[in-house]
């Protein structure tokens, strides 16, 4: 690993930036963590609300097995260590949205312990980054100031659903690393089933640690393990977009690096991120910090797990997506950024695979990525909704290949099957659209071209470079149907230009 | 014939089972004299009607040759039990009002099992308290008083103090309890009636308004040992709601009264012998190690040096729990809520301080103090480990007996007023009862006698986890020996 990679200037020297990250994921679980109402989205406020969620005198929390299941799964697709013994406690703190008046958490015990990811970075570049733990976690109802004037609303829908905390290690170095690391987990946890990724729904939010030192710091830290080589640190709360990720970096690392060049000092504090303006501001100060007052929860016994049961997880995973991206790079010939394109979702690397299958790769993550993805981006749609399915797609890289269609002509197929959907071959062959490569229609049009335009065959012989107009109007003159090549040496040919 | 509100449970219940009496008429019996007792303070609500109705019920299946092992049984439920429809205030202003939608466990069992409710009873405050003067609607008078024609008030112990008042006078044939560090055991043995905690995790603790998870356990307060037994095996069982309760078959207790203890070793812990102890309670143990020799039990003395590390352990755990447990009752959903408040801190600070009593802030201030940062691993983290030798050290003195004797007191019932100025004094009357709670062991109190005073005292038994067979065997020895009991004269009927 570069120790002292993504220096940042600053007017006094070169900083470094050093990011952790905790991941808060919502286990897609029907049930919650631990009352049996429903942990569905959309429900009206109040409305998947049971007594032990809401607090009542003598209830007592149970354990939603199915979630400690996900949690397994979920450090093992973090390649990280499962502990056997694992304890709930308690977390406590006074708030409306919080009616036990304590969070059920996992403090000195978590279920997951350390683990590692490998996240691919936009050049290409892998970098490794550190789990440090997951844990399983309640989440807290929500707290609604602004429907009175006086008064607060609390729902409660939330209270109670099963989180899991993914903790980084302090080793992501940069706004893109973290953005990258983020999204990372989004596929790991949504390959695995463990959490839906929708974080407009609130089912994944990251909390932003932040730190700058000067250049050459974080190597010693990495040497010493000495925290002090590293600078003070902000946690922004709440970001859930990969974009926010991104922009809470670099705006603290700016801001921190802006403070302490002018023999400002950064205080560790909570910070809320602002969407409309792009800079995060203080929540709350480390004087104002709660004292949780942890303790183990005398309502739970001991998480303890047999080993039997992890192996019979592990052995139902799916293939993960860094396996998938080597033996994608392996198999097809891909470039590491498009086989870590591809492998990025589940949904979209099965299609890609069923398209690439027995055919060129290369040329099939050409089409997967670039045509079909760019399309359904631009159609807002997901490729579960895909309006050409992978057979179909498969079929028309097949007309490429054998050279019933010029690749201009399989955009427009391609286009005609976005839009009303259709076998290709059937389009091709209703629209005429097979490529022309009977050599005597293409010199009989090539002749045509050049008996009309004899100022233009002077000029070829000057500046061969106009050689493209010609083989524009054959093109034209075939409605595209022409086959590329062979108009190319029929051209030259009769132009008498190599 | 007498009243049928003079037999004992399992009296009345063969006497339902004969049809000699119904369920309506021993319900009846017990109302009518629950409203004379206005005196003893024993009941925070008496819910006439629903007993009425249960009882009817109760007689309809008895009348057709049905009904379970408490069928049209009139019982008291301590007001720390969730009942469905009935107002459940833990003793406490903070939920003065609070009807529960739903039904413990325990006392679900018991109206499954035919048993008939005639009301809730009082006690301390969230069961924090050995004299149930903490209750918000004020002290239960204990029955007994001293033969020295004083009539000064004496409390019935605490926190089910109402339970064993009501229990001593006739008020109930039976009643629920809860045990947190001896708030079965301390109010029988000072009202000489029977009161058995459990194994943790024998009875379900769902729907029980919880003061220390961790300690607390339900069990029965009775007219004596028979009873305590059929009381019991209606309350225990596994519920998969309580991650804490164990998933056990419930025995026959009654099956085990009137057992033999022949060949019984029973341990006598010396530790169990303070300083200053009345020369009475002293004379009392000696007594029961004398009734156990006779009965054919071998008594053995033992030693259980980490005894006085008991109580400390105790007032940091219990208060730790309590200090968490208690955070829900905030005044946002359901309770008292302060009329006065400008913001949300000051909404929880007024709720707060009004909605709970002294004792119930002194321990919550307590809890919060030893769990907080820096103080954690010198209070909690070190009661918990002592809390752990002090169960192994209770593992390994089983090994070598199946019972264990002690006082179940340090004294006889005491008057109003006298311990409230100072805690301590009063934190020392679970002296002998909570360790039993520290370790989850199953024991009981059984009435050995009267003091000079006129008053009675009680003998402790603690048992293997489980075990309750063999402690049932036991108290039912200890209760043979003593023979017939006084009962407390009726002062106070109006």
């Amino acid at each position: 690993m570069t120790e002292t990679r993504n220096l940042l200037q600053g007017t006094t020297g070169d900083w470094e930036v050093v990011v952790g990250l905790e991941v808060h994921a919502q286990v897609a679980s029907n049930a919650k963590l631990f009352s049996g109402a429903p942990a569905t989205y959309g429900a009206g406020p109040n409305e998947n609300v049971s007594l032990v969620d809401a607090a009542f005198p003598g209830m007592l929390p149970v354990i939603n097995k199915y979630c400690v299941e996900q949690a397994i799964r979920t450090g093992l697709g973090l390649n990280a260590k499962i502990n056997l013994w694992s304890r709930f406690d308690r977390k406590n703190y006074f708030y409306p949205d919080l009616p036990q008046g304590y969070q059920i958490s996992q403090y000195k015990d978590p279920i997951v312990g350390e683990g590692e990811i490998e996240v691919a970075l936009d050049d290409g570049e892998i970098v490794t980054i550190g789990i440090e733990r997951l844990h399983l976690e309640q989440d807290a109802g929500k707290s609604i100031h602004d429907l009175a004037p006086k008064e607060s609303y609390v729902d409660l829908n939330r209270s109670g659903v099963a989180l899991m905390e993914i903790v980084s290690k302090p080793d992501i170095r940069s706004a893109e690393e973290a953005a990258a690391y983020f999204s990372k987990i989004r596929t790991i946890v949504r390959y695995l089933g463990a959490c839906d990724g929708n974080m407009e729904e609130g089912s994944m939010r990251a909390d932003v640690n932040v730190s700058v030192c000067p250049a050459g710091s974080y190597a010693k830290f990495r040497e010493t393990g000495d925290f002090r080589h590293l600078g003070t640190r902000t946690e922004t709360k709440n970001v859930n977009s990969i974009r926010y990720v991104k922009q809470v970096v670099d705006y603290e690392a700016r801001r921190q690096i802006e403070i302490i060049e002018g023999q400002g000092e950064i205080h560790q504090e909570t910070r809320l991120f602002d969407v409309a303006t792009g800079k995060t501001r203080t929540m709350r100060s480390k004087e104002d910090a709660h004292d949780y007052r942890y303790f183990p929860d005398p309502d739970l016994l001991p998480l303890e797990i047999d080993p039997a049961w992890v192996e019979e997880i592990r052995a139902t995973l799916p293939e993960l997506p860094d396996d998938k991206r080597k033996r994608f790079a392996a198999e097809f010939g891909l470039s590491v950024y498009d086989a870590s394109v591809l492998s990025q979702d589940r949904a979209k690397a099965d299609y890609f695979e069923a398209v690439a299958n027995g055919r060129d790769g290369k040329l099939a993550s050409n089409w997967v990525t670039t045509e079909l993805f760019g399309a359904l981006n631009k159609a807002g749609l997901d490729i579960d909704a895909s309006p050409i399915e992978a057979p179909a797609l498969g079929k028309l890289i097949d007309l490429i290949s054998e050279g019933v269609i010029s690749g201009r002509i399989a955009k427009d197929v391609f286009a005609i099957m976005f839009e009303g959907g259709g076998d290709p071959e059937a389009i091709v062959e209703e629209k005429g659209l097979k490529q022309v490569s009977d050599a005597g229609a293409i010199e009989k049009a090539v002749d045509e071209i050049i008996a009309a335009n004899p100022k233009q065959v002077e000029q070829v012989k000057e500046k061969p470079k106009t050689f493209g107009w010609f083989v524009g109007q054959v093109m034209k003159s075939t409605g595209g149907k022409a086959n590329p090549a062979l108009v190319n040496k029929i051209l030259k040919e009769k132009l008498g230009i190599d | 014939m007498t009243s049928p509100a003079d037999l004992t449970l399992a009296q009345l219940r063969d006497a339902l089972t004969k049809k000699e009496v119904s369920s309506r008429e021993a319900t009846d019996a017990y109302l009518s004299r629950i409203e004379k007792a206005d005196a003893l303070n024993a009941f925070v609500e008496v819910t006439a009607d629903k007993a009425r109705a249960m009882a009817d019920t109760a007689d309809a299946r008895l009348a057709k040759g049905e009904g379970g092992p408490l069928e049209g049984v009139p019982l008291g439920v301590k007001d720390l039990f969730c009942t469905e429809g009935v107002q459940t205030t833990a003793g406490s202003r903070i939920l003065e009002g609070f009807v529960p939608t739903y039904e413990s466990t325990v006392t679900s069992q018991l109206w499954r099992d035919g048993a008939v409710m005639l009301g809730k009873l009082n006690m301390d405050e969230f069961a924090m308290g050995s004299s149930n003067e903490t209750s918000y609607f004020g002290p239960v008078i204990n029955p007994w008083r001293r033969n020295d024609g004083s009539n000064a008030a004496l409390t019935p112990g605490g926190s089910s103090g109402g339970s064993s008042t009501a229990t001593a006078a006739r008020l109930c044939a039976a009643a629920t309890g809860t045990d947190t560090g001896g708030s079965i055991r301390q109010p029988a043995s000072v009202t000489g009636t029977v009161g058995v905690k459990p194994t943790y995790g024998r009875c379900s603790r769902w729907g029980i308004v919880a003061f220390a998870s961790s300690l607390d356990q339900a069990g029965p307060i009775a007219q004596d040992v028979r009873d305590a037994a059929i009381m019991l095996r209606s309350m225990a069982g596994h519920d998969p709601k309580d991650s804490t309760s164990i998933d056990r078959p419930v025995p026959d207790y009654e099956a085990a009264v009137g057992g033999s203890v022949k060949g019984l070793k029973v341990g006598v812990p010396k530790e169990y012998r303070l300083d200053g102890m009345p020369d009475e309670i002293e004379a009392l143990w000696s007594t029961g190690v004398q009734w156990m020799k006779e009965a054919g039990a071998e008594v053995v003395d033992i030693s259980l040096p980490l005894t006085k590390y008991a109580l400390p352990v105790y007032y940091i755990v219990a208060p730790a729990e309590a200090s968490s447990n208690l955070a829900r009752y905030d005044g946002v959903k359901y309770g008292h809520r302060a009329k006065e408040f400008t913001d949300i801190t000051s909404l929880y600070e007024n709720t707060r301080a009004e909605g709970f009593g002294d004792e119930v802030k002194r321990r919550v201030l307590i809890g919060t103090y030893v769990l907080s940062a820096g103080y954690y691993d010198a209070y909690y983290l070190r009661a918990q480990k002592v809390r752990k030798k002090i169960f192994d050290e209770f593992v390994e003195a089983f090994k070598s007996v199946d019972l264990i004797l002690t006082p179940s007191t340090p004294s006889a019932a005491f008057g109003l007023g006298e311990k409230m100025a100072d805690p301590v004094q009063m934190y020392l009357n679970d002296v002998f009862t909570v360790t039993g709670n520290l370790a989850g062991l199953p024991g009981g109190s059984v009435p050995a006698g009267l003091d000079a005073a006129g008053l009675p005292l009680g003998l402790q038994l603690l048992a293997r986890p489980f075990d309750e067979e063999t402690l049932f065997k036991g108290l039912a020895a200890l209760e043979a020996a003593a023979g017939q009991q006084c009962q407390p004269e009726n002062w106070w009927a109006a």
